[in-house]
């Protein structure tokens, strides 16, 4: 981020030597906007949309930022108000959500389960504000039910859409070992390695193959310890791409930079496969060697519940993505169309419609 | 500044064997013993310089970097870029865009920290003030914990690892036993205080007795506190909530917890166990024996050990004491904070704070509860300032930044390019010319 703000700092210098000579506008800009609002909207209606993040941060490549990007949307398109406060360290959860509320909004978004307990206190203490809670059941007695009324939980049942990614993987694999890991061991981000594992395991035992996952044995994996693109991320990368895999799955935003490195320094062919959002169009560097992605559709979610709050409809009901409603799928092959046997195809899409149907059985945390 | 080697001070255990005895494989003539004392020398004192120097320079930094944050408030701000694209037709309106936007920033920081004065009533008034004391008070335990090791030319960087550990040591306590009130939160923040001094004490036994060097050590030690957390974290029956799978503890029971002072404000007993703690620290550095002997060894080890001080001893005590005072800081966090279960990332930068924090308070410890005060206002204003005015609270990480900046840097840029203090000189000269007379 600092690096962004230096960049930013230093374009903007340059951006303003070049354009200060551009003629006064006629009317008298308006000064009083802040980078909050959105003037040039045309229509406005009493109605203010504010996001906190976790520790993470909006521009992690990941679940704050997709939540962000579907929040801003939506606010923009209801031409309402809006707000944002990222959270350096959970000491900060608190009195953001305190800030927030101070700062008059309607609906407020917390990003990540971290946030679940102060969001259930924040929610409590404030009955008539609505709260959004991505990836958490905001359940933190463990009863089964959520904690506060006013909370409309978002969960994504990944394990459906990693579940196709582990048995087109586990057919695309020449060398029969494909592999995983991910950034710490919550169940956000095992949800995706588990699901991941017991699509090749399906593999296995509808072609009678014997490919096998390394990094994730259906209970335990390879972690790299955080969030960062950093050097423990690249050598747990290389440590697996050692063992003789062809697909690589990282899990857990930027991680998969580290990734990319490891897999150029191997000088081997290795696909990797994206998470949460098309990392094709996200990040065109890894259009070569992207197989798909495994889409966890957060901004659009956390879109719909913003307008739906915005125009008074707000439903407290918790969401779970599926492959069925759209929440959870797998990205097209793009690149790798041609490399991809058709007849794998239709058996990866034909497998989701056997999801859906109920005929194949995926767990993970939340189906249990 | 965290990652500068040169301006720690030299082990004061066994020095000869690490520092003096010159290189042989070295190619130039290898420098002589004494001439690389001199330069040991010199850089103690930048050290000193940097970490007990004068009021002004304080002073002087927080105004030069709040200076700073306004100039990137400005270039960052929308309103001032646009009326920056036609500066030449009409300046008046890029000026009164910077004021309004700078204005505003700051103005919401105020807000935020000291006097909310949009509020409908005193209560709601005083609201921002209270946020700042609970923002400050594991900032003022922290920073004393790395004032007293830099007043021993110690530098102490373990604060992280020493809180994670002491939150853990606290919240286990605090949520598996039971007990009645006053006593279940008194023992959990023993436990607390306790696992903080023995892990600040490793790194102090490991340079006392060892010579490796406390910097090198605290930080490794910081990793190790990071990970054997996480996995607590992530191991049912251990730290984490049972019936969870997140990495994460379950809540504090109310009777380890530290009660609010006041009915519906944050602030907690914590406040006040961290004045006690201030007082504490002067008293044991200006008063005590054990704290001449801390300060002795700070200006000078060898005539420390040879004016029969135990170098150590003082070592090893005062980086149990240090982490003491860091261990209250961890578990005020978990037992008077964040009481609603706790991840991995509970010390939430404080103790890398707390370095600035008793930079700024020129490891004194009054010094400390103004600089952490400050501080704890910068946390709490910059996030209504993010929420109200949209500036990012990156603003706030670099202003804090460049108050470090403009302390260490003109001592060692003094240092490093051997450019006399002003005044010194002169002194240096009549210094001479009195010895040849």
């Amino acid at each position: 981020m600092k690096k962004t703000m230096r960049a930013a700092a230093l374009a903007t210098a340059a951006a303003l030597a070049l354009a200060a000579c551009g003629a006064a506008p006629d009317e008298e800009p308006d000064d009083t906007t802040t980078p909050g609002d959105e003037p040039s909207q045309e229509e406005t209606i009493d109605y203010k949309a504010c996001i906190v993040s976790d520790a993470g941060g909006f521009d992690d490549k990941s679940f704050n930022q997709l939540s962000y990007e579907g929040a801003k949307r939506a606010a923009e398109e209801l031409g309402a108000e809006f707000a944002e406060v990222q959270s350096d360290s959970e000491s900060d959860f608190q009195p953001n959500l305190e800030s927030l509320v101070a700062a008059g909004c309607d609906t407020i978004v917390s990003v990540g389960f971290a946030l679940s307990a102060a969001t259930v206190e924040s929610a409590l203490a404030n009955p008539d504000l609505q709260y959004i809670l991505v990836d958490d059941a905001a359940d933190n007695d463990f009863d089964g039910t959520k904690d506060a009324e006013n909370i409309k939980p978002l969960l994504y049942d990944t394990a459906e859409a990693a579940f196709l990614a582990g048995y087109l993987a586990a057919g695309y694999s020449q060398t029969g070992k494909v592999g995983t890991f991910g950034g710490m061991n919550f169940p956000t981000v095992s949800i995706f390695m588990d699901g991941f594992y017991q699509g090749v395991q399906h593999y296995n035992e509808v072609k009678g193959a014997n490919v096998s996952v390394i990094g994730w044995d259906g209970t335990d994996g390879q972690f790299t310890g955080g969030f960062e693109a950093n050097d423990a991320a690249k050598n747990v990368a290389a440590g697996i791409i050692d063992q003789g895999v062809d697909v690589l799955l990282p899990v857990g935003g930027p991680i998969y930079q580290s990734a990319m490195d490891a897999i150029a320094d191997s000088g081997r062919e290795i696909a990797l496969i994206g998470v949460d959002a098309d990392f094709y169009v996200t990040d065109p560097s890894t259009q070569d060697i992207i197989l798909t992605s495994i889409l966890k559709q957060m901004d659009v979610s956390v879109y719909d519940a913003i307008m739906a709050a915005g125009q008074g409809n707000f439903d407290p009901e918790a969401y779970v993505g599926t492959l069925e409603n759209g929440g959870v799928g797998i990205a097209p092959l793009h690149n790798f169309e041609g490399k991809v046997d058709a007849e794998l195809w239709a058996e990866v899409e034909a497998l989701r419609d056997a999801i859906i149907a109920g005929e194949v059985e995926v767990t993970s945390y939340l189906s249990q | 500044m965290s990652d500068t080697h040169t301006p720690s001070p030299v082990p004061p255990g066994d020095r000869e064997r690490v520092t003096v005895e010159p290189a042989p494989s070295s190619a130039d003539s290898g420098p002589e013993p004494r001439r690389a004392a001199a330069e040991e020398n010199q850089w103690r004192e930048v050290f000193q310089r940097i970490v007990t120097g004068g009021w002004a320079i304080s002073l002087g930094a927080v105004v030069l970097a709040i200076l700073a944050g306004s100039v990137l408030i400005a270039f960052t701000d929308e309103a001032v870029q646009r009326a920056a694209g036609y500066f030449f037709s009409r300046p008046g309106d890029t000026f009164s865009a910077i004021g309004s936007a700078v204005g505003s920033a700051y103005a919401a920081l105020f807000r935020g920290a000291v006097w909310d004065f949009t509020a409908d009533d005193f209560g709601g008034a005083i609201r921002p003030l209270t946020a700042t004391l609970t923002r400050a008070t594991p900032l003022i335990a922290a920073g004393l914990g790395v004032a007293l090791t830099f007043r021993t030319g110690l530098f102490n960087i373990g604060g992280r690892g020493q809180m994670l550990v002491a939150a853990a040591a606290a919240g286990w306590v605090g949520f598996t036993w039971s007990m009645p009130w006053p006593l279940h939160m008194l023992v959990a923040l023993a436990a607390g205080m306790l696992a903080g001094a023995l892990w600040a004490g490793i790194a102090g036994a490991l340079k006392a007795f060892t010579g490796a060097h406390e910097v090198i050590s605290t930080i490794m030690l910081n990793y190790v506190a990071f990970y054997l957390l996480s996995y607590l974290l992530a191991t049912p029956g251990l730290l984490q909530a049972p019936g969870s799978s997140n990495p994460k503890t379950r809540p504090t029971l109310a009777s380890a917890q530290m009660p609010k002072l006041f009915e519906g404000y944050n602030v907690h007993l914590g406040l006040v166990l961290v004045l006690l703690a201030v007082a504490f620290t002067w008293w044991l550095l200006e008063r005590s024996k054990m704290g001449f002997e801390y300060r002795a060894v700070g200006i000078n080890p060898h005539a420390a050990r040879v004016a029969g001080i135990d170098v150590r001893r003082v070592t090893v005590s005062v980086m149990l004491v240090a982490g003491a005072l860091l261990g209250l800081a961890g578990a005020t966090q978990v037992q008077g904070t964040v009481v609603t279960g706790f991840s991995s990332d509970i010390d939430a930068g404080i103790g890398f704070d707390a370095i600035t924090v008793a930079l700024l308070g020129r490891s004194r410890p009054l010094g400390v509860l103004g600089a952490a005060l400050l501080f704890g206002a910068f946390k709490a204003g910059g996030s209504v300032m993010q929420a109200s005015e949209g500036v990012p609270i990156e603003i706030v990480v670099v202003v804090q930044s460049l108050i470090v900046l403009f302390i260490a840097a003109p001592p060692i840029v003094r240092a490093v390019f051997r450019i006399p203090e002003p005044g010194r000189r002169r002194a240096a000269r009549a210094e001479r010319k009195a010895v040849a007379a």
